[in-house]
């Protein structure tokens, strides 16, 4: 049912998590964001800093370290997982568990950023998230932290009411699945997409009764005989 | 149970269990509409159990989504990791701290034999053949040494010395210095070679200076300056190379874990090293920016700096060994 890039997580109450992975692709992007992000802090801070001369210069060395080494480990550390960039891109870090990143979880996926970026341009982290199952760079690995997508979570419509009409044949779990995501998503169809899909359920019917029926089916699924 | 049933049986829990979320997740709460959140471990239970049964019973997408994220939220929640900070800290530098090196004190043995012996090597081929220090640094890097630590220069730099000046320096140490110690960390990864590296290639340098400020008669400046805050640096320095060692040797030999489960050891089993380094190379900078370009007596400084290395040892060896835990 679920495609590709998901991992199932149990939690100790035994309820299965189910994370979406986020690739190199999005996770470069949030880092490109978050560069642009600490090269305009450090501009303002140096046009600020540049005031006060050769005091202003080392407190400004201080920033500049600041920001290459925390930066991101600051960020993810108390704000839930994620830097501003991360953020932008709807992605979080947890620990393969699935709960939220801790401090050093956070620091040793940040410290060793240096070896993935080897030799240039963050190959070796690149390589690493293609050959990983779970899309982790060393860091990651050591650290053993992922990188998800934040998945929006869908409002629950209210039933619209109908007549309802009991499914003609033995109705499997995977078939049940099928026609609640029809009778979901049918809104954003066609109204001819929706007969022909209809007419995939009842070939022998014309489209109109057979869309007609389907409907009536599903409402059955979800709310039981009236 | 139909799902619209289901649905409007459960509503109520999961919008209650919504608000509790919504309080727990926001960083200030107002004291009149706080709730309580006496039943939020029960709540969350139920919502388990009720994101297996939607599962198991073929409910919409959509809703298994909706627990799914609901889930998602109250375990985020549930199993924030949040002890008091400043505790922490505290039995960190009391025990913590030295009890980690000591753990490790072969990688960091091996570290330090690195750097030990190179700056030995050089060092003494340096002040054997003067003209080798040519073919070990760079001729900017010689006049850059020189001008520093030459004795007519110094009275010059120390007259022109500021305040200012000590705290650019001491940004630059911070900026410099601890960004060395990390990166010589994360490098360990690559099999251990990187932290090999640059632990030879610091050891090589440093013994070439020392070599070569003796053999243009600076000696006194040089070791003068460098003697108090050497005791941090070079012994930081040491052990983010022996972290990293141990992160690269975790790769080449797991023992009996698998790779991935041999690195997450070793990287749990580094990481109070590399705070320690971190705490060791701030005081480093320190020293080195505001202690070490005073101008006092040689005598003066020399004890300082021993005193230093002496406390540094003491503390490293028998830190945290209260005869309770093995170190």
């Amino acid at each position: 049912m679920l495609i590709d890039e998901r991992l199932e997580v149990e939690t100790p109450e035994g309820a299965m998590l189910s994370l979406s992975l986020a690739g190199p692709v999005p996770r470069a992007l949030a880092y490109a964001i978050d560069l642009a992000i600490r090269l305009v802090i450090y501009g303002a801070l140096a046009a600020v800093f540049a005031a006060l001369g050769k005091a202003g210069m080392g407190l400004l060395l201080i920033m500049a370290f600041v920001l290459e080494w925390f930066y991101p480990t600051l960020f993810e550390a108390f704000r839930h997982g994620q830097t501003p960039g991360k953020k932008a891109m709807g992605l979080v870090v947890v620990h393969a568990n699935g709960s939220p990143l801790s401090f050093n979880g956070s620091l040793i996926r940040n410290l060793l950023r240096t070896a993935d970026a080897f030799p240039l341009f963050y190959l070796l982290g690149f390589i690493c998230t293609l050959i990983s199952p779970r899309y982790q760079r060393l860091g990651d690995m050591a650290a053993n932290t992922l990188v998800v997508h934040i998945e929006e979570t869908p409002q629950i419509q209210e039933q619209e009411q109908g007549d309802t009409l009991a499914p003609d044949w033995a109705l499997s779990r995977d078939d049940q699945l099928a026609l609640l995501a029809f009778h979901e998503r049918h809104d954003r169809f066609s109204e001819a997409r929706q007969q022909e899909l209809a007419q995939l359920a009842y070939p022998e019917l014309a489209p109109a009764l057979a869309l007609q029926r389907l409907n009536a089916v599903s409402r059955y699924l979800v709310q039981g005989p009236t | 149970m139909k799902q619209a049933r289901f649905e409007q049986q459960y509503r109520p829990e999961w919008q209650a269990l919504e608000r509790q979320l919504e309080q727990l997740e926001s960083l200030h709460v107002s004291k009149k509409n706080k709730l309580t959140l006496d039943t939020f471990v029960t709540d969350y239970r139920k919502l388990c159990h009720q994101l297996a049964l939607a599962r198991e019973r073929g409910y919409s997408v959509q809703l298994q989504q909706f627990l799914n994220n609901l889930v998602l939220r109250a375990h985020r929640q549930l199993y924030r990791y949040n002890p008091s900070l400043a505790d922490r800290i505290g039995t960190f530098i009391a025990s913590g701290f030295p009890q980690a090196v000591r753990r490790q004190w072969r990688w960091h043995l091996v570290s330090a034999l690195a750097f030990v012996l190179s700056m030995a090597l050089v060092w003494v081929l340096v002040h054997q053949q003067p003209e080798m220090i040519y073919t070990v640094v760079d001729e900017a890097s010689i006049t850059n040494l020189e001008s520093m630590y030459q004795p007519e220069n110094q009275a010059d730099m120390k007259n022109e010395r500021s305040g200012d000046d000590d705290v650019m320096m001491f940004g630059h140490y911070i900026q410099n210095n601890i960004g060395i110690a990390f990166r010589t960390f994360a490098s360990g990864l690559l099999l251990g070679v990187g932290a090999l590296v640059v632990m030879l290639f610091n050891g090589s340098f440093f013994g070439a200076a020392a070599g070569h400020l003796i053999n243009v008669g600076a000696q006194e400046p040089f070791f003068t300056f460098v003697i108090a805050h050497g005791a941090p640096e070079l012994t930081a320095i040491v052990l983010a190379g022996g972290a990293g060692l141990r992160l690269g040797w975790a790769i080449i030999a797991p023992g009996p874990w698998s790779r991935l489960d041999a690195l997450r050891l070793a990287a749990k089993d580094a990481l109070p090293t590399m705070y320690g380094v971190f705490a060791l190379l701030l005081l480093a900078a320190f020293i080195e920016a505001f202690w070490s370009p005073r101008d006092l007596a040689p005598t003066i400084k020399y004890s300082v700096g021993a005193a230093c290395w002496a406390l540094l040892y003491l503390y490293l060896f028998f830190g945290g060994r209260d005869g309770t835990r093995k170190g």
